[in-house]
């Protein structure tokens, strides 16, 4: 028992402390894909902690970045591809598709997601792609929500971003009540959580660039989303991810879509304001 | 930190719920012991010699689930100078086979590449075998990190 | 992905006569190894792609064995040697036979 305890302090006291060890620069390296030059560095907003904000990719190792530079070997472009065809099929009473009402996404879609979590009026509260997606196939196809992760939601979802691949990510916090949630995704990327009493501050603004065991700490960025991760060797949405780093803490995690993850998505998503959508990224 | 012992216990539960993500590993050295029985019987009872072939790996693989590997032999493709094939294996996983790769005159190159999943840290090997007979080895130590907090 | 196995390939549309040509291919697929449990404790079965082949115009160009330590979603770039215009033709086997394929045509001049 001893041992177990000590070792999940020897975490939490890495992170907690000066402990972690040395700082490892992120990489002075250009991410071009298929010929188009994506932003992984960026000048940050007004208000923004850091004075730059930086790419996951500029943390991981060359094969890794490798892997998402090119787009044939990136495996995330299964998922692109499957995407397509369910933008193409007919689904729910209405007998309509993606395609029926938004046509060929290259144009509909494209630079759309680069603006996502937006304000929903309906709804009264912001809105991502997944749910974008799930109120069409409710309102306009008569067809059912998706469950969460479902292998469909993540490929509509990785079709949908990739269409927006190199625009940079804005949001607009005017719209609706958006600036209330960010104010309160906000508080909760600072607020200590979970026995290990991490915040996402914690691991991505005091210690990014340090190393938490093997891994080299970014600035946890969103703009990879939906991410094909080596580990999973699968698509792992946002909210997955967040879920994932709030279980690491060994707290409770929130629901999927709760106010609680929508509040943090809108937040992180502005920390990466100005960065290109990468999706589908590759993470280790 | 202070645990009571039920705590402990949920958390050494858990820990063994992300072992079982990945492979359950032999003891080392008997996949070692495997591995050197599999590239004898694969070079016909001899040693393998050096040279000709390169294994290329990374130093460390920041997941062990998918890492990238490319094996390149020198020969002309062509008579008595040709690469049959070449066969992959890693010391330190379940079973030590990971792949073989055949060639023929119409492939040009003996080169190929491909990804591959390591357990842990272990030494990959590479082995080719000539038109002739002859066999030539090379082998790549690979680190395999552990992630930050299971993440 | 619970859709079936969907290849990628990637091979140049022209060539010159006997150039050494680069081909790359990636298939969606779990590999699932074997060593795995899920929930209850029960090892989930094995379910990999065993085969890959290659041939150009009828003849084998390149073929791989795999294990399951090749890792989701196999990847392989190798080499070809294209004597004239013709079509590549890729396959994969899967553990329970079902066999997915691919065409690809390449001009020589």
């Amino acid at each position: 028992m001893k041992k177990i305890s000590l070792a999940v302090a020897a975490v939490a006291t890495m992170v907690s402390s000066s402990v972690v060890s040395a700082y490892a620069d992120p990489v002075d390296d250009k991410l071009v894909i298929d010929g188009q030059e994506m932003i992984t560095r960026a000048p940050a907003p007004e208000g923004h902690p850091f004075k730059e904000v930086l790419s996951g990719w500029l943390f991981r190792e060359p094969e890794t970045r490798e892997l998402e530079a090119d787009s044939f070997q990136n495996s995330g472009m299964l998922y692109v591809e499957r995407g397509q065809e369910i933008w193409n099929t007919v689904e729910g009473s209405k007998g309509k598709s993606c395609a029926s009402c938004h046509n060929d996404a290259a144009e509909s879609m494209k630079g759309i997601s680069a603006h996502y979590p937006k304000w929903d009026a309906d709804a009264k509260r912001p809105i991502n792609i997944e749910l974008q997606i799930d109120k069409c196939r409710t309102q306009n196809m008569g067809a059912e929500a998706y469950k969460f992760d479902a292998p469909e939601q993540k490929a509509l979802t990785t079709f949908i971003k990739y269409q927006s691949l190199g625009a940079p990510v804005k949001l607009d916090l005017k719209q609706g009540e958006m600036q209330s949630w960010w104010d309160r995704g906000k508080k909760e990327y600072y607020t200590r959580t979970g026995q290990l009493n991490l915040a996402c501050a914690s691991c991505h603004e005091a210690s990014m660039g340090k190393h938490i065991r093997a891994d080299h700490l970014s600035q946890g960025q969103a703009n990879g989303f939906p991410t094909y991760r080596l580990k999973q060797a699968d698509m792992v949405s946002l909210h997955n991810r967040l879920r994932g780093c709030i279980r690491d803490t060994r707290a409770e995690m929130p629901k999927p879509f709760s106010d609680e993850l929508m509040a943090l998505e809108v937040y992180v998503t502005w920390r990466g304001t100005g960065l290109s959508v990468e999706t589908p990224a590759v993470r280790q | 930190m202070n645990l009571n012992r039920r705590q402990a216990l949920a958390l050494s539960a858990g820990a063994v719920a992300f072992a079982t993500t990945g492979f359950t590993a032999l003891p080392a050295n008997a996949a070692a012991e495997e591995t050197a029985k599999r590239i004898t019987e694969f070079a016909g009872g001899k040693e393998p010699g050096t040279g000709k072939i390169t294994l290329t790996a990374p130093e460390i693989a920041e997941n062990g689930n998918t890492v990238p590997i490319s094996v390149k032999v020198e020969s002309a493709m062509s008579g008595d100078d040709m690469v049959e094939s070449v066969l992959i294996l890693a010391d330190g996983n379940p079973n030590p086979d990971v792949a073989t790769f055949n060639f023929t005159a119409m492939s040009g190159v003996a080169e190929a590449t491909t990804r591959m999943r390591l357990a842990k840290t272990q030494t990959v090997y590479a082995v080719a075998k000539m038109a002739d007979g002859s066999t030539f080895v090379d082998k790549k130590e690979v680190k395999v990190t552990i992630g930050g907090c299971g993440g | 992905m619970a859709a079936k196995p969907k290849p990628r390939v990637k091979v140049p549309k022209t060539a010159k006569a006997g150039e050494t040509i680069v081909i790359k291919t990636l298939i969606s697929h779990k590999m699932e190894s074997g060593q795995r449990k899920d929930k209850e404790g029960k090892i989930i079965p094995r379910k990999i792609i065993n085969k890959f082949t290659c041939e150009f115009n009828g003849e084998p160009v390149f073929s791989c064995d795999m294990d399951p330590a090749i890792s989701a979603n196999p990847y392989f770039e190798f080499r070809a040697k294209v004597p004239e215009s013709g079509m590549f033709k890729f396959s994969w086997v899967d553990d329970d036979g079902s066999v997915y394929t691919d065409e690809q045509k390449i001009e020589v001049s």
